[in-house]
């Protein structure tokens, strides 16, 4: 038939590594598995979406990623985006923050609330969440090697505004395993941080049962240079490590994994991104299920923000990044994202300004309020190619997932660097191809344009005293603070490290007498040491 | 090419930038035209790489800087090449690099900058061209 159609036609396979065809009929569903596996929305294996009605119930939240200078610049930020219809913050901080270090730390110099907001002590977490209603606004966290001292502050900032922290909703990152294969804050070697998520879960499983204390990425992944079946593996493979870890120390699965949350990418091929969240959804049910013995339907939930797409916008003609961004969006909307973002237009120059955030906002408004997205559950559903495609990725995934299984596990991968190597070739033959023209990107290898009118890109001023400024507000909160509380506390985190205990009623008891970040990664430093990078590429 | 070695390149990422997936790219690339690289992984300060290049004797000190901190940075590190006799070589930079920032890096003595979209054939040619 493809014959009849096109004898010239040329082989298309996705980048997953799956060969299209010109045309899909049920007999190709059935070939790739039938619709067996699908459900309805709502069951089992909710390949169709984790919930009955979907964005009939609640529309997805909007969360983009904003943070920079001090507290107060963010605080700034954050109630202009509330005040433009966004439902939930995603909240950037800076480097030293993200490698456990103080704002006066020599290692800081020059890096001080210039990617993200600077934070030290619960004073900045004071500062930056001030006048927002935590109740109606959940914040999600972008902190994975300090993630335990963030987390804590956030619980303690709550608790002093007066939530009950057994109530509070709210995320962090705090996945490590994928830090060490793309994005890099990671500070203590391997194993003592997984040992540390597993401290996170635990800890919240038993007092803040309804925060979610790790969202496992595979969008760093895709980043760095995965194919979007390989993203959507290895971050299951990373999720399974953490279960296991949880496990291990006695907890339940369906005490847990109900609040494991993921985060995943959305650039590239429409119907293969849409296809790769339907099963995924089906596949993380399935494992949670059958190898993990989950008895609640909710602990396989699916649970995702999908967004950003940085990896697949431009340089060139930035202007044009507006519109990928609204296709993204569309994505993500399409595959049933609890929650969205998307990167900027400006984003592969600066940290975006408030029109360009303003502008992601509006596309993700837009499919919601004029495009009819939140009508229909899974609007797809039912497409032979897009349920062909389905199983074919999930299928991709499951065979990924076993190579790594095969290979000894994910952990020994990352720590022996041999997934960032993988990762890193897929990464360059992707470049060779973009640069060959193989692999088409509009205004890069086709489509260019000479840019001889000014960009239409406004840069981020980073300001020389935001750094002086945080210093300033940090010897502050030191020279205020009580001392001996602070040293005991310290003490008491260095010392649960040493015996293997769960280190977070330390951190969090450290964190309440205004211990800073780099104050209590110095003291776990010092049982666990640093991790050292296999330099592999 | 009438060289008899093949030219020795110090790929470094600098400060606490963790974006590495470019200098990685860069690495394979060069290596691909024949060149020797030392890849320092990340985090690496301007002490650090100083020393390594004078401890590897390199021909290029080339680095990846995504995180807007590359000005401070290649301040810091002109003095040092400078002290460690390293003016000589070919200093070049790569990443996300905003132009308002070219002439001073190019004051600094990095005659190579590479912007986010550069091609990894013009790098590659560029340094063919201009180490010594």
């Amino acid at each position: 038939m493809n014959d009849r159609l096109d004898p010239a036609a040329r082989r298309v396979v996705n980048e997953s590594g799956i060969e299209i065809q010109p045309l899909y009929t049920q007999e190709d569903v059935e070939r790739s598995g039938g619709f067996g596996f699908i459900g309805e929305p709502g069951a089992y294996p909710f390949v169709r979406g984790i919930h009955p009605l979907m964005y009939r119930h609640r529309p997805y939240t909007m969360r983009q990623y904003t943070g920079f200078g001090n507290p107060e610049d963010t605080n700034k930020r954050f109630k202009y985006l509330i005040a433009n219809g966004q439902t939930g913050l995603n909240v950037a901080f800076d480097l030293p923050t993200q490698c456990g270090l103080d704002s006066d730390d020599t290692l800081a110099q020059g890096e001080v609330g210039r990617v993200g907001m600077a934070v030290d002590t619960l004073r900045d977490f004071e500062i930056a969440f001030a006048d927002i209603d935590l109740e109606r606004i959940t914040v999600s966290l972008t902190i994975n090697g300090a993630a335990p001292q963030l987390i804590a502050m956030y619980l303690a900032m709550a608790e002093k505004r007066g939530y009950d922290v057994r109530k509070l909703r709210g995320t962090a990152q705090n996945d490590i395993l994928k830090e060490f294969i793309g994005r890099g804050t990671w500070i203590y070697p391997v194993d003592p941080s997984v040992k540390l998520v597993g401290d996170t879960i635990e800890y919240c499983a038993q007092q803040a049962p309804k925060y979610s204390p790790v969202s496992v990425c595979g969008y760093h992944i895709r980043e760095s240079g995965a194919d979007p079946a390989q993203e959507m593996a290895y971050a299951f493979c990373i999720a399974k490590a953490y279960a296991d870890e949880a496990i291990a120390r006695g907890l339940d699965v369906d005490e847990f994994a109900g609040r494991l949350s993921f985060n995943f990418n959305v650039f590239g091929n429409i119907f293969e991104q849409v296809a790769k969240f339907r099963a995924g959804r089906g596949l993380w049910a399935k494992i949670v299920k059958e190898h993990f013995g989950a008895r609640k339907p909710e602990s396989g939930w699916l649970r995702m923000i999908a967004g950003g797409g940085g990896g697949g916008l431009t340089f060139e003609q930035p202007e044009v990044n507006i519109v990928r961004g609204a296709y993204y969006a569309l994505i993500a909307a399409l595959a049933g994202a609890q929650t969205t973002a998307l990167c900027c237009y400006d984003e592969a120059y600066t940290i975006p300004t408030e029109y360009a955030q303003r502008i992601s906002l509006r596309t993700m408004q837009l499919l919601l309020e004029e495009m009819g997205l939140a009508d229909t559950v899974d609007p797809l559903g039912g497409s032979w190619y897009v349920e062909t495609l389905t199983n074919q990725m999930r299928q991709r995934m499951e065979q990924v997932m076993a190579e790594v299984d095969a290979e000894g596990g994910i952990k020994k991968l990352v720590a022996e660097g041999e997934i960032q190597a993988r990762v890193s070739a897929q990464a360059y033959r992707m470049q060779r191809a973009i640069e060959s023209g193989e692999f088409r990107k509009v205004g890069v290898n086709c489509y260019r344009v000479e840019q001889t009118e000014e960009l239409q890109v406004q840069m981020h001023p980073y300001n020389e005293d935001d750094a002086r400024r945080q210093i300033a507000g940090l010897n502050d909160t030191r020279a205020t603070r009580e001392a001996s509380r602070v040293g005991s506390a310290l003490r008491a985190v260095r010392e649960a490290a040493r015996d293997g205990s769960n280190v977070m009623p330390a951190v969090v008891e450290a964190v309440k007498a205004y211990a800073t970040v780099g104050e209590i990664t110095q003291h776990l430093v010092e049982v666990y040491g640093r991790y050292r990078e296999p330099v592999r590429f | 090419m009438s060289r008899a070695k093949p030219i020795k390149v110090l790929l470094a990422k600098p400060g606490l930038d963790g974006h590495d997936q470019g200098a990685k790219v860069v690495a394979r690339a060069l290596m691909d035209a024949g060149m020797e690289v030392i890849y320092t992984g990340l985090r690496q300060t301007p002490e650090a790489v100083a020393r390594i290049a004078q401890q590897e004797d390199v021909d290029v000190i080339a680095l990846s800087s995504m995180a807007g901190s590359h000005l401070p940075f290649c301040e810091k590190l002109k003095a040092l090449l400078e002290q460690a006799g390293l003016s000589d070589k070919l200093w070049v930079i790569g990443g996300n690099l905003p132009k308002q920032d070219h002439d001073r890096l190019h004051g600094l003595g990095f005659k190579g900058i590479f912007p986010s979209s550069s091609r990894l054939a013009d790098i590659v040619n560029f340094i063919e061209a201009h180490a010594s």
